[in-house]
């Protein structure tokens, strides 16, 4: 617990010290929106609520590929190889989920707040809507980080980060998907119970098996 | 010939299947008609194929487990050989839906899992090409099939069964075997699946030992 406790306030450290990247990540998600703005406004105010929930979360999904595929490979080999020697690797991989599912949560809300500001907020149900932000940040968070592990050992890991990503992360993004149109028409939240379960059922698959997996990964 | 009867036993299953799968009588049905035939050859290849990952699967852990790279030999082979069937299952797939739905590649929930989870082990082939060192190869590679199949399993029986399908057995409709199979169809259906296990499982061991060959000659 301690040393969990450490590891983050470490990435926090971490990210602080560099602080342009995340501006830079913040900066893409706006520049996204309103690049996705000026191309769909010119069509006089043609977007359809459910073409807006899909938007925002390519824009999302898009988002969290770019900004967890830095979260290995921002640190040189030779200081990882200085962890390895004083923390676990159940460890060091949970503390990166926590870290990147808060970042995922940053990057998405002011992302859903500009996003709403710009295009306009046809939301019927806002906070379950934010629930699904919060899921969804958890939920992309910990399938990526253990492929960003996997994608940053191979040689070319951009190209590859999205390759191996998208196929993983896309029954999440349906299930996203689904419970954010359900807040969207603002639906009984006990219709969305389902979803629910279900997206927490696949966080606790990719979780358990990222600290299964980690470790041989580590090793290497 | 103590350890190869298997292999006999597939090719006599295979050639009962391909004379009684297009000879033999089956129950006629609205839409279906004839199309009914494809049962035994479009399921048991989905069968075949998820039989093959599961296995690739195992072999992935045992690497994992002893680092002895002949099980990563054969856990690369076993997803190749799943690739091919799934490449075939779609194929036949797409040949029946279009007599029947109307449509080669109708927008079904089960479709669309069969090609995300055919992506997630184009992109483990890749992931294999984009090493040099053979043990660190195997290692990331195994880690990444485990991953995939804990995805491919949601995606193929869980996630197809909560809106609505075209197949049978999702979104409410019943299963094959409530419908349409009677008696005479599963006695071609059952050693059809046996059948393209095991032909799928000779066709793994072949080129598993053509790559051993292959890194001796080297």
């Amino acid at each position: 617990m301690q040393e969990l406790r450490t590891l983050i306030g470490k990435e926090i450290t971490l990210e602080w010290r560099q602080r342009y990247a995340l501006n830079g990540m913040l900066l893409y998600i706006v520049s996204t929106v309103f690049v996705c703005y000026l191309s769909f406004k010119l069509k006089s105010n043609q977007l359809t609520p459910i073409m807006w929930n899909t938007l925002f979360w390519i824009i999302i999904l898009f988002t969290a590929v770019n900004a967890i595929s830095k979260s290995f490979t921002q640190e040189r080999a030779g200081r990882l190889l200085y962890y390895y020697t004083i923390a676990s690797p159940q460890g060091i991989i949970l503390s990166k989920i926590i870290y990147n599912s808060g970042l995922m949560l940053v990057l998405s809300l002011t992302g859903f707040g500009f996003y709403a500001f710009v295009m306009g907020n046809p939301v019927g149900d806002l906070w379950m809507y934010l629930v699904t932000i919060f899921l969804s940040s958890i939920g992309f968070a910990s399938s990526l980080t253990m492929v960003a592990g996997i994608a940053s050992k191979a040689e070319n890991n951009g190209a590859l980060m999205a390759i191996l990503s998208f196929p993983v992360i896309i029954p999440m993004l349906l299930m996203v998907m689904k419970l954010a149109k359900n807040a969207l028409d603002g639906l009984d939240r006990g219709s969305s119970s389902e979803e629910v379960m279900i997206l927490l059922a696949l966080d606790a698959i990719v979780v358990s098996l990222s600290l299964i997996l980690f470790p041989y990964l580590w090793r290497s | 010939m103590k350890n190869n009867w298997w292999k006999i036993v597939a090719v006599l299953l295979l050639t009962y299947t391909l004379y009684f799968g297009l000879m033999g009588t089956v129950p006629r049905r609205a839409i279906l008609n004839e199309s009914i035939r494809n049962v035994y050859f479009h399921v048991p290849m989905w069968f075949a194929m998820i039989a093959m990952l599961t296995t690739s699967l195992v072999y992935a852990i045992k690497y994992l487990r002893t680092n002895d790279l002949q099980y990563d030999l054969k856990s690369v082979e076993f997803t190749n050989v799943a690739i091919l069937l799934g490449i075939l299952g779609c194929a036949t797939g797409s040949l029946w839906a279009s007599v029947t739905w109307g449509d080669p590649w109708p927008s079904d929930p089960k479709l669309n899992s069969v090609a995300i989870s055919m992506l997630m082990y184009f992109a483990y082939l890749i992931l294999r090409g984009s090493f040099d060192d053979e043990q660190r190869r195997a290692r990331i590679s195994a880690v990444y099939n485990i991953l995939a199949y804990a995805v491919f399993i949601p995606l193929i029986f869980i996630l197809p069964r909560l809106t609505d399908s075209l197949h049978p057995g999702n979104g409410g409709n019943p299963a094959f075997s409530e419908l349409d199979m009677d008696n005479q169809m599963r006695r071609v259906f059952y050693p059809a699946v046996i059948g393209w296990g095991l032909l799928g499982t000779w066709m793994a061991t072949v080129r598993v030992r053509v790559r051993k060959l292959e890194e001796q000659a080297d």
